[in-house]
């Protein structure tokens, strides 16, 4: 099979050199640790534990009754500080559970181990994912029970790992393709099993052709397990274009990957599958990149979830200049971080910290109508189009000419040579076209 | 203090600038050419067009208090267009009156870079003939009269200059235009540094060329394409003034029925009608139909419902 891939994007430099020969370190937290009580897309986690309790390794200290969630473990053993309001990497302040470290990590078994889990069955795999806690981690949060729960009726016939990484200088991914390869086979195996007659596929950018051979290698002996080498291109990874060019199948405004016949599943989401049913771990940490110009040495670091990103920071040597940018993920679609007192969460891919001169605002000027948007936009949109008619408060002509088709990828600000703010603008319309549906 | 916008946090490294600095890099063959075949006078010609936009330019957005946006160099970009379609001869102020009309009347008044519904150039130049045709009908090669190629195929009178002068440029005719290979050397600037694609200079060129040929000016079939279309502002216009961003169609299927267009037109004008050239005109009609054009070549977006 040649290289696959989608129509359209860019081909930013990618930067992963900072940090993608550094093999993944533990970070051991020093200070308290901050578990928001939302950490997914869906409804929010109610605290299971108050002020003064004493809380365990791996146990559940948050968890809601809605369908669509995800519970929280605490990462750490030691007390409860508080339970109150703190700041999010999102910016919001959101409800927190705060816990000191006794530093003893005391654990408690709450989940079974199953060496054997071609045993179980798909209902019973679906319960631990659910139960571990699992969300997208790719940066979605999307909790991965519901993914893995299509509705009835829907046939589903390629579980696509999604290894792309596409996003600039991040390299956790890559990583644990690495390091962890045989443990994400047998993830990509568990989901295989819950879906009998599918094809597994693991998309890999040929920018990483180590992590192509590990992969090759350890899939070998699987029949329908195929590594896909996918064109160094961004937006490889997101979702609808990951699909099409493995498939070729268009992915119809407004539905999801099961309506064509896909799961789509992150490398990281694999791999804490995997440790959920074969070591019985719920989700307490993750793999993660801290790199950019700013920061003097790059790594991937594993870090429990709650330890503050000033600490992530400080184990990467620290900045090398005043820092001016400090991203939650990648550069294109992460977002700016106001405080570094704010924890890692489930779905903290990256820290990227920019110098001063990168991190440099500049004015926008006037459409010259280049189309350097539209020929990039993987969704085939008029970004400056939409642009205006957000700004003129047009929306129901932004619907009409499909704005909330958006996947906020990015690529028309970045191609954009009058440096116009057309990802902010498509985002900003969107979001007000949602809020006034919410209050019809 | 930490920096905070919304994503992306980075950026290519093309700007309005840098755009139109390459394209002032791909009309400098073209200026050399015309100050050689027409001397010092195409020199004074495209200098005082050229300050007179930026002045224009400079003038306007002061009296008015905007941000003064000479530094994208669009306006030098518009000086060397309107020069280049001047005659050598013409007395220095008609330069000057062209690049305030071009920047004032046809740039600004509609709202600045990237606002123009016509290509200021072309539109100062349609300005210029309609008030001083004499002057602007004035060509000259070495200080002889020389008329263009395209009027002497259209009322006959002088020799026709061979084709290779065509190509070279030493012809009668505006001091941008006449030099065919200056002007491919520049177009094929444009297509490395991907400022333009092929679409509009291949639908426009390749129009003209099968229809002059089918059409032809003694009777069908009679048309002699090759020399048509290096004759006149035929190259010009389609690498340098059917690709302006601003008043052509965004999507490549749109910049296809632009170019045909202008063939189209071009070739009608040329023909059949009472100008010899039809260049500037052609692809100032067919601004007029970007907006349409735009709107019914809109891709069918990815994943989309009909």
């Amino acid at each position: 099979m040649g290289l696959l891939t989608f129509k359209k994007g860019i081909h930013p430099s990618d930067k992963k050199d900072l940090s993608m020969h550094k093999a993944i370190q533990d970070l051991i937290p020093k200070g308290n640790l901050v578990f928001p009580m939302v950490q997914h897309i869906g409804a929010p986690c109610d605290p299971l534990v108050k002020k003064g309790d004493r809380v365990l390794l791996g146990q559940k200290i948050g968890e809601s009754k809605a369908f669509v969630s995800a519970p929280i473990y605490s990462s750490v053993s030691g007390t409860v500080l508080d339970v109150s309001p703190r700041l999010h990497t999102n910016g919001a302040m959101v409800m927190c559970i705060i816990v000191e470290n006794d530093n003893i990590y005391e654990e408690v078994l709450t989940m079974v181990p199953h060496s054997d889990y071609e045993k179980l069955s798909k209902s019973e795999l679906v319960t631990i994912i659910k139960e571990a806690g699992i969300v997208g981690m790719g940066g979605a949060g999307f909790p991965t029970h519901i993914k893995l729960t299509p509705p009835e009726g829907k046939v589903i016939d390629s579980i696509i790992i999604n290894a792309a990484e596409c996003e600039p200088y991040l390299t956790c991914d890559y990583r644990m393709l690495l390091e962890k390869t045989n443990e994400i086979v047998e993830g990509l195996k568990i989901i295989l099993q819950m879906f009998p007659g599918v094809k597994g596929y693991i998309a890999i950018e040929t920018n990483k052709p180590d992590a192509i051979e590990a992969m090759k290698k350890a899939s070998a002996n699987i029949k329908n397990v195929q590594v896909t080498e996918m064109v160094t291109k961004y937006p490889q990874g997101a979702e609808k274009q990951l699909i099409y060019a493995i498939t070729g199948r268009e992915l119809p405004s407004g539905k999801l990957p099961a309506d064509v016949g896909c799961i789509v599943q992150n490398v990281d989401t694999i791999f804490e599958i995997y440790n959920a049913v074969v070591n019985g771990k719920p989700l307490t940490e993750r793999v993660l990149t801290v790199t950019g110009e700013a920061i003097k040495e790059p790594l991937n670091l594993r870090v429990k979830f709650g330890t503050s990103i000033s600490e992530v920071i400080e184990a990467a040597g620290g900045f090398t200049e005043d820092p001016v940018k400090v991203i939650s993920g990648g550069p294109m679609m992460g977002t700016a971080l106001r405080s570094l007192d704010v924890p890692v969460i489930k779905g903290t891919s990256g820290i990227l910290c920019l110098t001063k001169e990168q991190a440099k605002l500049e004015e926008e000027s006037s459409c010259i109508r280049c189309g350097k948007c539209m020929s990039v936009c993987p969704m085939f949109l008029n970004p400056t189009k939409l642009n205006s008619l957000v700004l003129r408060g047009e929306y129901e002509e932004f619907e009409k000419l499909h704005g909330m088709d958006c996947i906020e990828c990015a690529c028309c600000s970045y191609a954009c040579p009058a440096k116009r703010h057309l990802t902010q603008t498509c985002r900003e319309g969107k979001r007000t076209i949602n809020i006034n549906r919410r209050k019809k | 203090m930490y920096t905070v916008s919304s994503s992306p946090h980075i950026k290519s490294n093309d700007s309005v600038q840098g755009i139109m600095r390459d394209v002032i890099i791909a009309l400098i063959p073209a200026t050399f050419a015309g100050i050689y075949f027409f001397g010092m006078k195409a020199f004074l010609v495209t200098l005082v067009s050229v300050l007179s936009c930026i002045a224009a330019e400079a003038l306007w957005q002061k009296l008015t208090h905007r941000k003064i946006t000479i530094g994208d160099l669009s306006a030098v970009v518009t000086g060397l267009l309107i020069a280049f379609n001047l005659p050598a001869a013409v007395p220095l102020w008609l330069p000057a009156i062209g690049g305030f009309f071009a920047i004032i009347i046809v740039k600004q008044f509609f709202g600045g870079i990237g606002q123009n519904i016509m290509n200021p150039a072309l539109a100062a130049r349609a300005f210029l003939l309609a008030s001083w045709p004499v002057h602007m009908t004035n060509f000259t090669v070495d200080g002889v009269s020389a008329a263009t190629s395209l009027a002497i195929l259209k009322t006959g009178g002088d020799k026709l200059p061979s084709l290779m002068s065509n190509f070279i440029g030493n012809q009668g005719g505006c001091i941008g235009e006449t030099s065919v290979i200056a002007l491919l050397i520049g177009g094929g600037y444009l297509l490395y540094k991907k400022i333009i694609t092929l679409h509009t200079p291949l639908a426009y060129i390749g129009s003209v060329f099968i229809l002059t040929l089918i059409l032809g000016r003694d009777g069908l079939m009679t048309g002699n394409a090759i020399y048509e279309i290096c004759s006149g502002g035929l190259m010009i216009g389609a690498f340098f003034m059917a690709t302006d961003y601003t008043t052509s169609p965004m999507t490549k299927r749109g910049q296809v029925i632009f170019g045909v267009g202008c063939g189209l037109l071009t070739t009608i004008i040329r023909l059949y009608g009472g100008y010899s050239e039809g260049v500037s005109y052609a692809i100032l009609i067919m601004s007029l139909f970007v907006p349409f054009i735009d709107k019914f070549t809109a891709p069918r977006i990815f994943g989309e419902v009909k």
